[in-house]
């Protein structure tokens, strides 16, 4: 089976919605591919039912009515020559030959390891709220979390409103750093609004910066956790901990074409054009900068592959956000004491249960790759391979296809697609 | 005074495997690899460790190493995952079946256990194998192993026995009395050994290597369950029979639970991307064998790049040109299995001693002339 078009777009987050509905609304056929059911990606998630985020209701109603072809369940799994994909489909799998691509496949959390890490009932920040967004009964649970920046606020929001009660939020931040990052806000008006509606409903729950998870405990699942809080160490019994340390980009179909990238993001020109002709990348791809910088580049990319005239006022906007995605690389910045709470017996890949020990000797990736089996498994190193990155400055190696653990058989190329006859042997 | 008695070029098995035995017979040794040890070619091979027949000089070498691996294997680490699961050579009609009499002939003769099974014996070994199947060639001492980490392994015996270990260490250039290095240092030594697989060539032009791309495929743990590795015997028309493009089927189980993927090969070819459409051969050619394969979930494809000669035996021994150096390299998709014949081979032509094997089949003489020049291969 394959699927022909002028614009594939892969991820339909906001920033992934705004490309598609620049480039349909100008005229472009456009297909749009998400791993999940609905449109929204993570941080739209659910909005496509209950529509109360006005600015997720917009965009979303925009794409339903903007022409895209929007085909959920669909994840980009390799690329077999310039202008394929390979996408796979639940029990089936399709090619898609294209003109142009847009990536805006998102982010994912940075994990840290630290001792019970891997324990049932601890998750990561956002990773708790997709699921209590999802259904996980969390009320009248107790619940800590920990990390850096706006997501813990967005997560406490979000399962404070569900009736989990939260027992503390810890910053790891400094304090310095931390109000700096607020004051900076002024300057991003919606952020600001955004940011102080989170924090009423929540000004009862205890929270500190420069504070931080040091271990979880428990028999089989997660019972407590031992917490960092300005130098004193604090006890907290628990039912679940989201422990997370901000965002990385997901790169994997970025490398998979071969779009250079550079500090952890893809590297584009203004027309947000990656170092390989006709591909843009958009989003958390160009560095962390959250729902703005993902719909102002991806308005940008969208009439830019529909040769539309860019709005000055865009531009302008672009200029903004990027200042904003540059202090939140700052704020975020995972402190020194969270890469040293990893004891040798705790896991760094759960996958192939690789304990730090393992790593003993190992001078770089390819090494722990070959020699301990870091990332050789199921996640494909999602996980370790960016806290190995946060631990030890050690950089990825090249993706190699399946960008996902795929069905052999979806790796097979439809004979329509091929450029080439295939020569049988 | 040189720093060392010998210095060796490249840190994948075959370099590995030399600075353990060497090390071990008393010889100061330096191993130079430009990146990090057994990461190479050596990292991308399937580690079948087999014995092969296709002429009697590789039957030598290959029934040596195999045993040699098989009297190492009990003091290696788990790690090496060494697995004695034997080879199952298939045979898909009777013209193969009839060759099969013939080759167990060939393996007993070199000592090599060798049987037959029938269509009944075969299904009974392996009952994922798609029917239609006539019988096999069974080599039960055939093994597998994890080549990176056995590498590694070698690398480190040595190094514990006092041979020195760079890594990350780039060499630009290779004289008589030792090896230039890219950052203007120099290694003296009596002996150069260039063991650099691919790359060989770059420090020694003229030697006659070229790559032989290959693909692989692993697929995630809890596979269907294979006994052997299993190969077809076609393998031996499709993969060395024809100039172009081959596949062959190719199928291991690893300790793991998962099951790795063979094989492919694009003589000349020197890139790393995979090729979708050999990749597409390969799966379809393994599909036969296999059924069901389709469904199974693969975590990843790669390549590598096997370093072949032109009469498919490596090059070991002294340079004919160049007394001062020692050629170990050009092991085309054999690098792993015979590693351990390779390195006693050229070691004992080093201390001046007579080898289990006749070395002669495999001196760089017969390609490089007294002149340093390639010789035209008859």
């Amino acid at each position: 089976m394959r699927e022909v078009c002028d614009l594939v777009v892969v991820g339909a987050g906001p920033g992934g919605l705004a490309a598609a509905c620049r480039a349909a609304e100008a005229g472009l056929d456009v297909l749009v591919l998400d791993a999940q059911p609905e449109p929204g990606g993570q941080v739209w998630r659910g909005e496509a039912r209950q529509g109360s985020n006005r600015l997720a209701r917009r965009w979303l109603t925009r794409f339903s009515a903007s022409g895209a072809r929007f085909r959920p369940g669909a994840r980009v799994i390799a690329a077999p020559e310039p202008g394929v994909l390979l996408v796979e489909e639940g029990p089936s799998s399709f090619a898609v030959r294209y003109g142009r691509a847009v990536l805006a496949t998102g982010a994912r959390e940075r994990f840290l390891p630290f001792p019970g890490w891997t324990l049932p009932g601890v998750l990561g920040v956002s990773g708790l709220q997709v699921l209590v967004k999802d259904g996980l009964p969390i009320r009248g649970k107790r619940v800590v979390l920990a990390g850096t920046g706006p997501l813990l606020l967005a997560a406490a929001a979000t399962i404070h409103s569900h009736g989990g009660e939260v027992l503390y939020i810890a910053e790891q931040a400094s304090a310095a750093s931390h109000w700096g990052f607020a004051l900076q806000l002024w300057r991003q008006p919606a952020k600001l609004l955004q940011g102080a509606l989170m924090s009423a409903k929540l000004v009862s729950v205890p929270t500190s910066t420069d504070a931080w998870v040091t271990a979880a405990e428990g028999e089989r699942r997660l019972e407590a956790v031992r917490l960092s809080v300005r130098g004193r160490e604090e006890h907290l019994h628990c039912d679940y901990l989201g422990a997370a340390y901000g965002l990385v980009p997901n790169l994997e179909v970025a490398r998979l074409l071969s779009c250079e990238t550079s500090a952890g993001a893809v590297v584009v020109d203004d027309r947000l054009e990656t170092r390989v002709p006709k591909v843009h990348a958009v989003g958390e791809l160009l560095g962390i900068g959250g729902v703005d910088q993902a719909l102002v580049t991806g308005e940008l990319a969208g009439l830019v592959a529909a040769e539309q005239p860019v709005p000055l006022e865009l531009e302008r906007s672009w200029h903004r956000v990027r200042t904003f995605a540059a202090q939140l690389a700052r704020h975020d910045a995972p402190r020194a004491e969270l890469l040293r709470l990893a004891t040798p017996d705790t896991l760094l890949c759960r996958c192939e249960d690789v304990p730090m020990s393992a790593l003993e000797g190992c001078q770089n990736l390819r090494e722990a790759r070959l020699y301990a089996r870091l990332g050789m498994g199921a996640c494909q190193g999602r996980t370790c391979g960016t806290a190995a990155q946060t631990l030890f400055g050690w950089t990825g190696e090249d993706v190699r296809p399946p960008c996902l653990p795929a069905r052999i058989g979806s790796l097979r190329i439809p004979s329509d697609v091929s450029s080439t006859p295939t020569r049988e042997s | 005074m040189s720093a060392f008695d010998c210095v060796i070029v490249g840190g994948g098995i075959v370099g590995a495997a030399l600075a353990d035995v060497l090390s071990a017979e008393g010889v100061s040794v330096a191993l130079v690899e430009a990146r990090s040890i057994g990461t190479g070619t050596t990292a991308c091979g399937m580690g079948h460790l087999v014995a092969m027949d296709d002429n009697a000089a590789e039957l030598a070498l290959t029934a040596w190493s195999v045993a040699l691996w098989r009297e190492l294997a009990d003091g290696l680490p788990r790690t090496v995952e060494y697995d004695a699961c034997g080879t199952l050579w298939l045979a898909a009609d009777d013209e193969e079946m009839a060759a099969v009499s013939a080759k167990v002939a060939n393996y007993r003769a070199a000592g090599v256990r060798a049987e037959v099974l029938d269509s009944a014996a075969l299904y009974e070994a392996e009952p994922a194998l798609a029917p239609g199947l006539v019988g096999a060639l069974r080599v039960p001492e055939d093994a597998v192993l994890y080549p990176p980490v056995a590498a590694r392994t070698f690398a480190l015996r040595a190094q514990a026995r006092g041979a020195r270990l760079m890594t990350g260490c780039q060499v630009r250039e290779l004289r008589p009395g030792g090896v230039m290095l890219a950052n203007g240092e120099l290694l003296t030594a009596r002996h150069v050994v260039l063991a650099a697989g691919v790359a060989s060539p770059l420090l020694c032009p003229g030697l006659p290597i070229s790559p032989r791309k290959g693909h692989l495929l692993i697929t995630r743990r809890g596979a269907p369950v294979v006994h052997h590795q299993l190969v077809e015997l076609g393998y031996l028309k499709s993969a060395h029979g024809t100039d172009g493009a081959s596949v062959a089927f190719n199928a291991q189980p690893r300790v793991t639970g998962q099951l790795l993927l063979g094989s492919s090969r694009q003589p000349g070819d020197g890139t790393r991307e995979v090729d979708a459409k050999l990749l597409e051969r390969m799966l379809k050619r393994a599909a036969l064998f296999l059924p069901g394969l389709d469904g199974l979930q693969a975590l990843r494809v790669w390549t590598g790049l096997r370093p072949a000669t032109p009469d498919g035996l490596p090059l070991l021994g002294p340079h004919p040109e160049k007394p001062w150096l020692w050629l170990a390299c050009g092991h085309e998709g054999l690098g792993i299995t015979t590693a351990t014949g390779s390195a006693r081979l050229v070691a004992d032509q080093l201390l001046g001693r007579a080898s289990v094997i006749d070395a002669r089949p495999y001196s760089p003489a017969r390609f490089l002339s007294a002149s340093g020049h390639e010789v035209a291969h008859a």
